[in-house]
């Protein structure tokens, strides 16, 4: 069996964790605005921008992690747009994201155009180099796939500890999470729900850019238009998949990927001769369409995710 | 006045105003809290107590006036500062998270927020002292959800004891409750007085505040209307000064009943979602008649109120109406057919809380004249008959495009009513009609039930009061685990003996 054969190699497995890290940042980011209460569909373009950004920040000279460091701001800062018009003045929320979305994307595009404006190809930036984990990276099959990876997908996988960490054993997260559910019982303690929600749209816009960022800096190693090319969506899919918790919401992202990786070795088969190789770009977005549908049933949405709190209204 | 003056005073209201558009809710009050007394804010629905209570925890910014707590004035809008203070607050819609633990609804807020960790342990040793202390049993690690309302109201008084409050606000918290369940909360609160606590105890049930208080202030229409002592006063004097004019509850006269509209031949219906369906009902309903439903909540009640309302159908047994065996049932038919309904939750089920009033007056009349033709509204003849209702019904409201969900529960109940009345239904359903109403608003809506049995109307009264029961009905059946009892005509029957059949006990002799 050829899927068999596939499941079996230590590349495959690489290429899986490959795929998932930017899902992983970016699907964090937006769990945590979630969380709180937020739905942000800036997240598409907080990534492309992010992914702009960090590429841009190291073609003009800056280290490869400052780079990281500055899409994360550009992301904050997008974020930082969102919150204030989604959580001080309730505008809808979908409007505002999608139009954070089209802001971010074409600031990007703009900027790349008026930055190296005679270029016909993106300049190429020396990316991050995988680092092998001592050991462990020895390890058959396992060890090159997991312990051989950038630097960026260990931080991903880092990320879903810590974010699992703060939403349930930290006070901080307590209240982002109660923020979420009923904003009049964080009121009612004393605490600013604005100041909670603008904080978590703010850090998960962060992290959606640093998401974008992988993509260029790690994944690949230039810009280029689209190339974001939905996963933003796929994050939101996946938050939902994951039923709002951090760690069955990796655990999709590393199943989405998987389809994906599988889908491009597909092609490569027998099969993939006779078959056209877009019902095999489509598969990974079916499985996630019918995982959806099984995983998420029973799913407990934050009760006040996308409704705005005013205070002081009956 | 009435207070020693060895006891000092930890919070004082001065000269509150506010308005919500052209509604003064709050005009010019002021009153103060003395240290361990129960001071009772009596009022009717729409009087302006929560308003009052809000502002004076920071959830509202008064247009005018000061909070000064043990002394010192609260900053404006700020529900840090009375909580920082010791003001805690139990509001009559409870602010809990459904879907987290008891433990993490109290801890919210207590510990910085910028720590590692959330001190659980430390946090359930303090509750578990509390809980003990007074009296307030919960399990700490349930989930909100999975709790009673007096669970939820006990997990609201922690959360303020936890927080060291010295004054405890309590917004309507009879209203939710069973009446064991209010004795256990007076218990609660006698402990929390006799611990040198200060409480403000908001109702507009009269025996409660009689029970409970030392020194009643009553507010009537946004203004101080009176203040008095519990021992100089009663409750008829306190009805008086609420209403401010008289107040004597409707009672109905014997009359003789005409044809039967409606009628339950041994009707059976599972739960399904419901707690208790129906269990062979034999019942009619009869023109100029008030049928009375007596029983404790949860025993069949709900299945009954659907079948009559058309969400639900005979699963065996036949329904009759007006003589004919009923073919197709739902809510639409039995529109058509002329009942009118006053549903048990006016927010859930008889209103849409950001329609307004014109559009929740025709909810279920628009699609006929003169609301509707040809399947387009018209929005003036709406408007002109929420108007009318409004005047006629005395609903006190900003006006009929003003949002429903502004309106104080027994003004809700009045449009409501009058949407139900003014359709001239043959049939009436009125399942717990005066639930949580004040003692006006009560009055009203059962002489106004009152008046359209006489015009002719059966009366289906639905209610867990008995005295409502009593008062009210021409014939009574008791409902106990989705059995319906024998009619018992007026007065055939003691109060005891109508207890007997609710704790499910005559039906085996009966049958």
């Amino acid at each position: 069996m050829e899927i068999l054969d596939i499941l079996m190699t230590a590349s495959f497995w690489g290429a899986v964790l490959r795929i998932a890290s930017p899902l992983i940042f970016a699907t964090m980011g937006e769990l945590i605005c979630e969380r709180a209460g937020v739905l942000n569909l800036g997240i598409e373009g907080i990534m492309v921008i992010g992914a702009f950004a960090g590429w841009m920040a190291v073609y003009a000279g800056l280290g490869l992690w400052p780079g990281v460091m500055v899409a994360m701001a550009t992301g904050m800062l997008f974020g930082l747009l969102h919150a204030t018009l989604t959580v001080p003045l309730g505008l809808s929320q979908h409007v505002v994201g999608l139009g954070v979305t089209l802001l971010a994307t074409s600031s990007a595009y703009y900027a790349y155009r008026l930055a190296l404006p005679e270029v016909t190809s993106p300049p190429r930036i020396e990316p991050f180099q995988p680092v092998d984990i001592p050991v462990l990276s020895d390890l058959p099959l396992l060890g090159e796939s997991l312990f051989s990876q950038t630097p960026l997908t260990y931080l991903a996988l880092a990320t879903v500890a810590v974010v699992g960490f703060v939403l349930y054993r930290t006070p901080l997260g307590l209240a982002l999470r109660a923020a979420g559910e009923n904003p009049s019982a964080v009121e009612a303690q004393g605490l600013s729900v604005t100041a909670i929600r603008m904080g978590a749209v703010v850090a998960g816009s962060g992290l959606m850019a640093v998401g974008g960022a992988f993509l260029t800096m790690s994944a690949f190693s230039s810009f280029f238009f689209e190339m974001v090319n939905g996963r933003g969506w796929i994050c939101i899919a996946l938050v939902v998949f994951g039923a709002w918790r951090p760690g069955k919401a990796l655990l999709g992202a590393i199943l989405f990927a998987a389809f994906d990786a599988l889908q491009i070795r597909m092609q490569q088969t027998p099969l993939g001769a006779v078959v056209p190789y877009q019902i095999f770009l489509m598969v990974p977005y079916v499985l996630s369409i019918l995982a959806l549908v099984l995983m998420s049933r029973r799913a407990e949405v934050p009760e006040a995710l996308m409704v705005p709190y005013n205070r002081g209204e009956r | 006045m009435t207070v020693p003056p060895s006891r000092g005073v930890v919070l004082r209201l001065n000269g509150i105003t506010k308005r919500f558009g052209q509604l003064t809710a709050n005009d010019n009050v002021g009153f103060a809290l003395h240290e361990g007394e129960v001071l009772a804010l009596l009022g009717e629905n729409g009087a302006g107590k929560t308003t009052l209570m809000n502002i004076l925890f920071g959830h509202y910014t008064a247009d005018a006036g000061t909070v000064e707590v043990f002394g010192e004035v609260m900053p404006p809008g700020a529900p840090g500062a009375a909580l920082a203070a010791g003001v805690g607050m139990v509001h009559q819609h409870f602010t809990l998270a459904e879907n987290m633990t008891v433990l993490e609804n109290v801890l919210l807020g207590t510990v910085p927020l910028w720590r590692m960790g959330l001190a659980k342990s430390r946090g359930r040793t303090r509750l578990q002292v509390l809980s003990r202390d007074f009296g307030l049993k919960v399990h700490l690690d349930a989930q909100i959800k999975s709790l009673s309302v007096g669970e939820k109201q006990r997990v609201e008084i922690l959360k303020a004891l936890y927080r060291d409050a010295r004054i405890l606000i309590l917004d309507e918290p009879t209203a939710v409750l069973t009446p064991q369940e209010s004795d256990a909360l007076f218990d609660t609160l006698r402990k929390a007085v006799a611990r040198g606590l200060s409480v403000i105890f908001i109702s507009h049930k009269l025996h409660e505040v009689m029970a409970i208080s030392e020194r009643v202030i009553v507010l009537r229409h946004g203004r101080l209307a009176g203040e008095v002592a519990t021992r100089d006063t009663d409750r008829h004097k306190l009805a008086e000064m609420m209403v401010g004019a008289e107040v004597t509850l409707p009672r109905a006269e014997a009359r003789t009943p005409g044809e039967t509209l409606l009628q339950l031949a041994d009707v059976s219906l599972s739960a399904e979602g419901r707690r208790v369906g129906l269990d062979g009902a034999n019942l009619s309903l009869r023109a100029g008649q008030i049928t009375g439903i007596a029983g404790v909540s949860g025993n069949g009640q709900a299945a009954l109120a659907d079948l009559v309302g058309g969400l639900a159908t005979p699963e065996r047994g036949e329904m009759r109406l007006f003589g004919q065996p009923v073919q197709t049932w739902s809510p639409r038919a039995a529109l058509n057919a002329g009942l009118g309904r006053i549903p048990e939750d006016r927010h859930k089920q008889g209103s849409i809380a950001d329609f307004s009033l014109t559009e929740n007056t025709v909810l279920e009349g628009y699609p006929a004249p003169p609301f509707s033709s040809s399947g387009i509204m018209n929005w003036g003849k709406a408007r002109h008959h929420a108007e009318e209702i409004i005047s006629r019904y005395d609903v006190r409201c900003p006006g009929p495009d003003a949002r429903i969900r502004l309106l104080s529960g027994g003004n809700m109940q009045k449009l409501i009513l009058g949407r139900v009345l003014e359709a001239g239904p043959r049939i009436i359903l009125a399942n717990q009609p005066v639930r949580g109403l004040d003692i006006g608003a009560l009055t009203y809506v059962q002489e106004r039930l009152i008046a359209a049995r006489d015009a002719g109307a059966a009366v289906l009264l639905i209610s867990e009061d008995l005295d409502e029961i009593l008062a009210l009905s021409d014939v009574i059946h008791v409902i106990s685990e989705g059995r319906v009892s024998p009619e018992f005509p007026r007065g055939s029957k003691t109060p005891a003996e109508l207890g007997v059949w609710m704790a499910g006990q005559g039906f085996d002799h009966a049958a």
